[in-house]
C-alpha cells in the first residue's frame, strides 16, 4: 500500500484541471488557448494513473488509456498548432476574437 | 557497493552516499573525458590538416583544454541589453543537466550502472531529447536574428533525426527483448554483438546520432559561415563554456552508447560477462570503444564538408526513416525465430541470430542500393533534360 | 507515512500545480510556455511517485520533448514581427466568470474526492513494461492499430495545413 492517500492525486489533478480550464477560457491567444487543454489532459491522466495504481494495480488498463491520451494530445497539438501558423499566414493574427471570419 | 556501505550505517545512508558518491565519479569522470575529446580533437584534426595542433601548453599540449577553460572562465559575461534577461540565462541551464542525466542509466561493468532501469533506452532518449529546449531557448532569449534562425535549424534537425534514432535502436529492442541497458549488454553475451546482427541499423544511428548532437557533417545549426555561431551567438565566458560542455559531453555519451548498444558495451571478446577479468577491466574496455566512435566523428569531421539544410532534412526523412522501418520489419520477421532458437538450444542461438540477420541485411542492402541507383538515374535523366535544375 | 515520499509528493505537486499557475498567469505567450514545460515535468514526477515509469518517461518524451517544443516553435512562427517581441497574451473579458466556473467546478471535483474508495492492497507487478506491451498487443490491439492510423493522419495533415 503506498504511503500517500488516493484523495491528494486527485485534488492535484482536479486543481490542474481548473488551472487549464480557466487558462483555455480566458486566453485570446490561441496557442495559449491550446496550452490550457494540454494542462487538462494531463490532469485526466494523473487521475487516471493514480486510479490505476490504487485500484487495479495488477491490471494494465489504467495506464493503456493514458497512453492513448498522451498519442491523442501530440496528434492534436501537431494538428492545431498547424492551423494555427496557418491562420496567421492569412489572417496575420492568432488572437481568437479576430478569427471572426464566419461571423456576421 | 550498497551492501559493503551497508555494514557500517542504516540502508537508507548507505544508498544515499553510494548514489552521492557514484555521481560524483560520474561528473567527474564525463568533465575529465569532455576536456580530453577537446585536446584529441585538436590534434587529430591537425594532423589530417597537416598540422601538428596544440603543443605548447604541456607535453604534447596536454594542457591546452585547461588552458581554454581558464580563458572561458576568466572572460566577460554578456548580457545583451535587447535580450530577455530571465529567458537569456535560463538557456545555459537547461541545456546542461540532460548531458550529464544520461550518463546514470549506463552500465560501465555487469555491477557498476548508476540505475539499471528497466526502461534505461526509453530514459535515455527521453532526457536527450530535452536537450532541444535549451536550445530554442537560448536561441529565443538571445533577441538576434542569427540565433533565432540557428535555433530553429537545430529544433527542426534534432527533432527529425530523433525519429530515425530511436527507429534504428527499435530492432536491436527487439532481439533483445529489454530496454534495460544492463540487459542489452547480456544479450549481447549470448547472441553476438549487435553490429554483426543490425549493421544497418547501426549505421543510421551513426549518422542520426552525429545529427542529433550536431557534428560536423550536421553542424548546420551553428554554422560560421551562414549564420555565425547559432544559438550561442551571443553568449560569452561561462554560458557560452555551458553550451560547449553540453555539446562535447552529448558526443562523449552517444560514443558510449553506441559502444554499449551496438560493440557489446563493457564485454571483452571471448571472455564471459561474468568473468573476474571483465568486471575489472570492464569500464576501460567501454572507454576504448568510446573513443573508437569519438575518432570516427573527428574523423568525419575531418573528412566532409557541411550538408545543405533542405538535403539535411530530405536525407532524414526521405532515406533514414524508411531503411529504419523496413530494418523493423525484417527484424520482426525473423526476431520470434531466434529467441525461440535460444529457449531450445542456447548454443546455436548465436550462430543462427548472426547469420540470419546478415542475410536480411544483405537483402536489404540491395533494395537499397537498387532504389537509390534507380532515383539517381531518374535524376540524372531529367537534369540531362533539362526540366529541372541540378540539386 | 513515509516521510521521503510525502517531501517528494509535495515537491512535484508544487512544480506541476505552479506551472499551471504560471501558464494561466504569465505576461508573455513564450513565458507561458515555459511554465507548461515545468508543469510536464511536474507530471512526470507524479507518474513517477506513482510507479508508473515507463509513463514518465514517455510524459517526458512527448510532452517535454515533442509537443513543448512544437508549442515553441508556433510561438516562434506567429508572432508580430514588427511590433517587438512581446505578445499578446491579455485576458478577455470573462475572466471574472471564468474564474468563477473553474473555481466551482474545484469545489465540486474536490467534493466527489471524499468518499471511501475501493482501494486494492496489490503492488504493480515487477514487469510491468511487459504487461502493458502485452496489454497493447492483447485486449488492446484494435485501438493500437487505430490510434497508429490516427497519428498517420495527423502527421499528413499537419503537413498539408501548414504548407503554403
Amino acid at each position: 500500500m503506498p504511503s500517500i492517500p488516493l484523495q491528494w492525486y486527485l485534488i492535484v489533478a482536479a486543481a490542474l484541471f481548473c488551472i487549464g480550464l480557466y487558462g483555455a477560457l480566458v486566453r485570446r491567444n490561441a496557442v495559449a488557448i491550446l496550452m490550457g487543454v494540454e494542462l487538462m489532459l494531463n490532469a485526466v491522466n494523473i487521475n487516471l494513473v493514480a486510479f490505476w495504481r490504487y485500484i487495479t494495480p495488477t491490471n494494465m488498463n489504467g495506464q493503456v488509456f493514458a497512453i492513448f491520451i498522451i498519442a491523442l494530445a501530440a496528434a492534436e497539438a501537431a494538428v492545431g498548432l498547424a492551423l494555427f501558423i496557418a491562420i496567421y499566414r492569412t489572417r496575420d493574427t492568432v488572437n481568437v476574437e479576430e478569427i471572426n471570419l464566419l461571423k456576421f | 557497493m550498497v551492501d559493503y556501505f551497508a555494514q557500517f550505517m542504516p540502508g537508507w545512508a548507505a544508498a544515499l552516499l553510494w548514489f552521492v558518491l557514484y555521481a560524483v565519479i560520474l561528473l567527474v569522470f564525463a568533465l575529465v573525458n569532455m576536456l580530453f575529446i577537446t585536446w584529441v580533437e585538436r590534434k587529430v584534426i591537425g594532423r589530417m590538416q597537416d598540422r601538428i595542433g596544440a603543443n605548447r601548453a604541456g607535453p604534447f599540449g596536454l594542457f591546452q583544454p585547461v588552458a581554454d577553460m581558464v580563458k572561458i572562465l576568466t572572460k566577460e559575461d554578456i548580457t545583451p541589453t535587447a535580450a530577455n534577461r530571465v529567458i537569456y540565462n535560463l538557456g545555459p541551464l537547461v541545456v546542461v543537466p540532460p548531458a550529464i542525466l544520461v550518463f546514470a542509466v549506463l552500465p560501465f561493468s555487469a555491477s557498476i550502472t548508476g540505475v539499471d532501469l528497466n526502461i534505461g533506452l526509453l530514459f535515455i532518449f527521453a532526457v536527450a531529447g530535452t536537450a532541444t529546449l535549451g536550445i530554442l531557448i537560448a536561441g529565443w532569449g538571445s533577441n538576434n536574428k542569427y540565433s533565432l534562425v540557428g535555433a530553429m535549424r537545430a529544433v527542426a534537425q534534432m527533432v527529425s533525426y530523433e525519429v530515425p534514432q530511436l527507429l534504428s535502436i527499435v530492432g536491436v529492442v527487439m532481439i533483445a527483448g529489454t530496454l534495460s541497458m544492463q540487459g542489452i549488454v547480456a544479450k549481447q553475451a549470448q547472441l553476438g554483438w549487435f553490429v554483426l546482427l543490425q549493421p544497418i541499423a547501426f549505421i543510421v544511428f551513426l549518422i542520426a546520432a552525429m545529427a542529433e548532437v550536431n557534428r560536423t557533417p550536421f553542424d548546420l545549426p551553428e554554422a560560421e559561415s551562414e549564420i555565425i555561431a547559432g544559438h550561442h551567438t551571443e553568449y560569452s565566458g561561462l554560458k557560452f563554456g555551458m553550451f560547449y560542455l553540453a555539446e562535447y559531453m552529448s558526443v562523449l555519451f552517444v560514443s558510449a552508447l553506441a559502444a554499449t548498444v551496438f560493440l557489446g558495451g563493457y564485454q571483452i571478446p571471448f571472455v564471459p560477462v561474468g568473468n573476474v577479468i571483465n568486471n575489472f577491466l570492464g569500464p576501460f574496455v567501454l572507454i576504448g570503444k568510446t573513443y573508437l566512435f569519438i575518432f570516427l566523428t573527428i574523423w568525419l569531421r575531418g573528412t566532409l564538408p557541411r550538408v545543405r539544410v533542405d538535403h539535411l532534412m530530405a536525407f532524414a526523412w526521405k532515406a533514414l526513416v524508411p531503411i529504419c522501418l523496413m530494418n523493423i520489419f525484417l527484424v520482426a520477421l525473423i526476431a520470434p525465430f531466434i529467441s525461440v532458437t535460444a529457449a531450445n538450444s542456447p548454443a546455436l542461438a548465436a550462430p543462427v541470430a548472426i547469420v540470419s540477420m546478415l542475410v536480411a541485411n544483405a537483402i536489404m542492402f540491395v533494395i537499397i542500393y537498387l532504389v537509390i541507383q534507380s532515383i539517381v538515374r531518374r535524376d540524372r535523366a531529367r537534369v540531362a533534360e533539362g526540366t529541372v535544375p541540378a540539386r | 507515512m513515509n516521510p521521503f515520499v510525502v517531501l517528494s509528493f509535495v515537491a512535484v505537486a508544487a512544480v506541476t500545480i505552479g506551472g499551471g499557475l504560471g501558464v494561466v498567469l504569465a505576461r508573455t505567450v513564450f513565458a507561458s510556455g515555459l511554465f507548461l514545460i515545468l508543469s510536464f515535468i511536474g507530471v512526470a514526477g507524479i507518474y513517477v511517485l506513482l510507479e508508473a515509469p515507463f509513463l514518465a518517461a514517455t510524459q517526458v518524451l512527448v510532452y517535454v520533448g515533442a509537443v513543448a517544443v512544437l508549442i515553441l516553435f508556433a510561438i516562434m512562427l506567429t508572432r508580430r514581427v514588427m511590433s517587438g517581441s512581446t505578445q499578446d497574451n491579455r485576458m478577455n473579458n470573462q475572466w471574472i466568470a471564468a474564474a468563477l466556473v473553474a473555481l466551482l467546478l474545484f469545489a465540486l471535483l474536490v467534493g466527489t474526492t471524499f468518499q471511501q474508495w475501493n482501494l486494492s492492497q496489490d503492488s504493480p507487478p515487477p514487469d510491468s513494461v511487459a504487461q502493458l506491451g502485452a496489454a497493447f498487443l492483447g485486449p488492446y490491439i484494435l485501438p493500437f492499430e487505430i490510434v497508429s492510423v490516427l497519428l498517420l493522419a495527423a502527421l499528413i495533415g499537419a503537413i498539408v495545413i501548414a504548407r503554403e
